[in-house]
Order: structure tokens, then sequence, then C-alpha cells
């Protein structure tokens, strides 16, 4: 992958319509605690972009801002066409834990969503039903959460954030607590999901080998306060699957990633990051 | 120790202990020829228990009803005002110091006054008892309505939830289990409370709960009725205590950590 493809790829992924526009856009703790530094990006409606950088880079924080969940202390986001926030129900997100309720079965936590909107349970039953196919979790409508495992739950999570039909999906590091065999399966889920649903998607990890497998464009983080040390564009077709894993085309992405990763968490890079 | 054996243990081991203290406490008042009217057998009291049961009853009943109405108040006024203060930080603040006042304050203490400012005796001994009871409730359920989990909270905010189904979907759920615990708590004391009343009440009043038997037998030193009423309101807590795990388990067995087996 020469550096001039790498721009020419890039170059295609920001024509693509933007969903969404962040400038300048910073966190400040009332402690004090600076988590991001001021982030310039853009979102590419029905763009897969990873959010990669060490943990308390301000990932986490970035996202809920684009969610809605906190307040910038500086810069703003800006819908596309200067469209005030989405709906309700157009953003759907999914944690690092499935933060489920306990006391609801598989149903009746991928009906909250659409209960919250005013929609009856048989006026939902449709949509859920097609949810929990999503999600390959046909026969546990009926289960509590505790009858699940890990993998289960956060299935059981992300078929709640789709029961709306986003526009606009946030998952933060969804599979970081899964087991390898679990996170492979639910990669893959993701991305069939993704190309059938035609979600914009912003995913949050750690992970270099989930990043490249994932993304289209691949945003690297600097440590704290977490700004965008770089951009790359991942340009391996979809749809991919497990055989890609082995290819040397993806093993060559995930050493630039690295590499690009290793050279944001150097002392000396987060001072060139900002320009 | 396998599952069955540590069941049948459970069982067997305070049984046991029981039968042992029991025939001691008997082999004990006989040897020493203990007067009955200072320390009666078991046997002595099961036989009184048989014999006076009946009228006991009665008396058991009319503490039982003031018990009942009691814990009723305290768990829907303390829900309630759990809710409130969970509602409004400020109100808690302002409020919850007092409520802890009102706890810590021994009830013997202010019973004689309710008794005076309240005419009616089953409102008195009511409210007497809610006073003892009503404290766990709130304190328990505004720590469960509180404890909702911050990204299920953040969830419900995304969806644009209104304060109404955050409470109704969200933090009463969560808080079940706490309130649950404290109507357990609240089931004794609302017992203890209303025996505490009727302790002090016990000269009035036509119809007279248990508390006033008792010490209706300890001045005629009538003692093997006095512990046969004791044994009945011993037996009454625990079938209050009883009924309301029950009642908790029934509600939370489907989903709650405290009501599964430790291992599945």
């Amino acid at each position: 992958m020469s550096a001039a493809a790498e721009a020419l790829r890039s170059a295609s992924v920001a024509t693509a319509a933007p969903l969404l526009r962040l400038a300048g856009v910073g966190k400040t703790y009332r402690r004090g605690v600076a988590a991001l530094g001021g982030v310039d990006l853009d979102i590419a409606a029905g763009g897969f972009v990873t959010l990669l950088g060490p943990s308390g880079c301000g990932k986490s924080t970035l996202l809920r801002i684009i969610a809605g969940l906190t307040e910038p202390s500086a810069g703003e986001r800006r819908w596309a066409g200067g469209a005030a926030a989405p709906r309700r129900g157009e953003i759907g997100f999914v944690f690092q834990e499935p933060t489920l309720m306990p006391w609801a079965t598989v149903e009746g936590n991928i009906y909250l969503p659409l209960r919250l909107a005013g929609l009856s349970r048989a006026e939902a039953a449709p949509r859920i039903t097609e949810a929990i196919a999503a999600v390959g979790l046909e026969g546990f409508a009926r289960a509590y959460p505790r009858e699940l495992s890990g993998g289960m739950r956060m299935r059981v999570s992300i078929a709640r954030a789709l029961v709306t039909r986003p526009r606009l999906l946030l998952l933060d590091e969804p599979f970081a607590a899964l087991d390898e065999i679990t996170r492979l399966k639910l990669n893959e889920d993701l991305l069939r999901l993704w190309e059938s649903e035609g979600w914009t998607v912003v995913f949050v990890t750690h992970s270099v080998f989930e990043s490249v497998f994932l993304s289209q464009r691949i945003v690297v983080m600097t440590p704290r306060p977490g700004r965008v040390a770089a951009e790359l564009s991942i340009d391996l077709p979809y749809p991919r699957e497990t055989a890609l894993r082995m290819t040397a085309e993806y093993g060559a992405w995930c050493r630039t990633v690295s590499e690009r990763l290793a050279a944001a968490m150097a002392p000396h890079a987060s001072g060139t990051a900002a320009g | 120790m396998n599952g069955a054996a540590r069941r049948i243990a459970r069982i067997l081991a305070p049984v046991l202990v029981g039968i042992l203290v029991l025939a001691a406490w008997e082999a004990v008042v006989r040897i020493e020829g203990i007067p009955r009217y200072i320390l009666p057998g078991p046997i002595l009291v099961a036989e009184t228990l048989w014999t006076e049961g009946p009228s006991l009853l009665g008396s058991l009943l009319v503490t039982l009803r003031i018990t009942a109405a009691a814990l009723a108040a305290a768990a829907i006024l303390g829900g309630a005002i759990a809710i409130l203060f969970a509602r409004s930080r400020l109100l808690e603040l302002s409020l919850f110091p007092y409520a802890v006042i009102l706890q810590v304050t021994p009830i013997i203490s202010i019973a004689p006054l309710i008794i005076i400012y309240v005419q009616n005796t089953f409102l008195a001994l009511l409210l007497c008892a809610w006073i003892v009871s009503f404290f766990p409730i709130v304190s328990n359920t505004t720590l469960g309505l509180n404890s909702a989990d911050r990204n299920l909270l953040a969830l419900f905010r995304l969806y644009g939830a209104s304060r109404w189904q955050v409470l109704r979907h969200l933090r009463l759920p969560t808080a079940l289990p706490y309130f649950l615990a404290g109507l357990r708590i609240s089931g004794g004391l609302s017992l203890i409370g209303v025996v505490v009343a009727e302790f002090t009440a016990s000269t009035g009043g036509t119809e007279t709960g248990l508390a006033s038997r008792l010490i209706e037998a300890s001045y005629r030193l009538e003692i093997p009725r006095l512990f046969a009423a004791l044994v009945l309101l011993s037996l009454t807590g625990i079938a209050i205590y009883w009924a309301l795990s029950l009642l908790s388990w029934l509600l939370l067995r489907r989903w709650h950590e405290s009501a599964l087996p430790e291992t599945e």
C-alpha cells in the first residue's frame, strides 16, 4: 500500500456525504482533566469509522459527545445540512457492558427503545422479532439476561440498538470483555448487519486487529488529551470474512496501523497531532 | 458435604440444638424443683399454650391486625417518601435528618405521648408501629432508586425518556430488591412497635392485644401463660419474616441474584 494510494482512498471517502462534522471538539472535566484536546472529524454517511487509541485517550468521551450524552466544553458537532440533533431512535448506542435490564427478558430489553417512544407491545412485536433474528437469538426471546452467555448478552444489546433502525450506530468497545472466539464471530456478524442495514457506524476499540478487520476508516488518537493523530482508509474489500485474517494484506495493514498507533503514543507525536 | 446432606444438616442441626436446650430446661426445672410461678418447664408451657390457645389467639389477631396495617402504611408511605427523596435532592437533604431522629428516638419514650394525643387506640398503636418500621423502607428504597445503572440511565436519555418513564421502567425495578429487603426488616419492627405500644397502652381499650395479655399474666404471676404468649409472639414474628421472604423470593426469583442458588 503506497502513500499515494492511501491518500486517494482518503479522498474518495471524504467526498461521501458527511453525516456529522466535529469541529475543534474538546472536553475538559470539572476536575480539570482534559480528556479531549480539539478533534476535527467528518463522519461520512454509511461509513464504518473506528476510533483507535490507548485506554483513557478520550475516545469514549468523543463517542458520548457524538451521541449527545456529554456536552463538549469546546468546539461543536454539526449534523448534515445544518440539521438539528437527530430525532430519538436515530442513534443507537452499544456500551462495553451489555447494559441490559436484569428484570426484563430478551424481548423486554429489545422492546425498551420502542416502548420509550410510545409503541405498544403489539405494534413493536414484528420489529422485536426481526431484531432478534438479525442477531441470531431466535428461541431466546423469553430468556432472562442471567441465563445467557456474555456473547449472547452483547447480541441482545446490539439488537436493542438496531430495533429503532438507527441512522447512526455508536459502539464503545463492545467486544472488549468477550473471549477471542466470540469476539471474532461478533465482528463478522456486525459487518454483515452493517452491510445489510446501511447504518453509519462509529466504533471505539483499542484493538488494532479489530479495527483493521472492521473499518473503512481508522482514526488513530493520541493519549490524553485525545487528538486525531492519523487517519487511515483501509482498502480491503467487503464482505470481509475469517479468511481475510490470514491474508498478507490484512497483516500489512495491521502492521501499518500498529506503527501509527505507536507513533501516536510516543511523547513527541502529541505536539504535531493537532495540525 | 454434598448438596442433599447439607440441606438435611441445615434443618436437622438447629432442630437438634433446640431439642437439647428444651430437654436441659425441663431437666433443670424438674431436678431443682423450681416452682411454676418462677420458671415453668417447656412441657407445661406447651400445655398452657394448648389450653389457653383459643383465648390467646383472639388477642393475637388484634395485634396482627395492627401490625399488618402498620406494615402496609410503612410500605406505601415509606415507598412514596423514598420516591420524593429520589426525585428531589433538596427534599432528601431537608427531611432525611428528621427521619433519622424519628428512627433513633426509642419508641418506648414517645409511645406514652402518642397514646395521650391520639384518642383512637387503634390509630395510636398504628402510629407507634409505623414510626418504628417506616425507616428501613425509606432508607433502603432511596438507596435503590439512586442505584440505577449509569449506562442504562444514559440509554434512557438517548431515547428521550421522560422522568416518569425513567422512574417506571428503570428506577423502580432497580429499587425493588432494596425495597423488599427493607420490608423484611420492617415486618419484624412493626410487630415490636405494636407490642411496645400495647405495653404502654395496656390499661385502656376493650380489645386487648397479645402484649396486654403478657403484662396481665406477669401481674398475676401466671408465668406459664406469660411464656405461652411469648412463644406465640415469637412464632408470629417468624411467620411474618418468613412470609415476607417468600414474597421477596416470588417477586425476584426470575432475575435477581439474591433469589438464585449459588451454583447452577
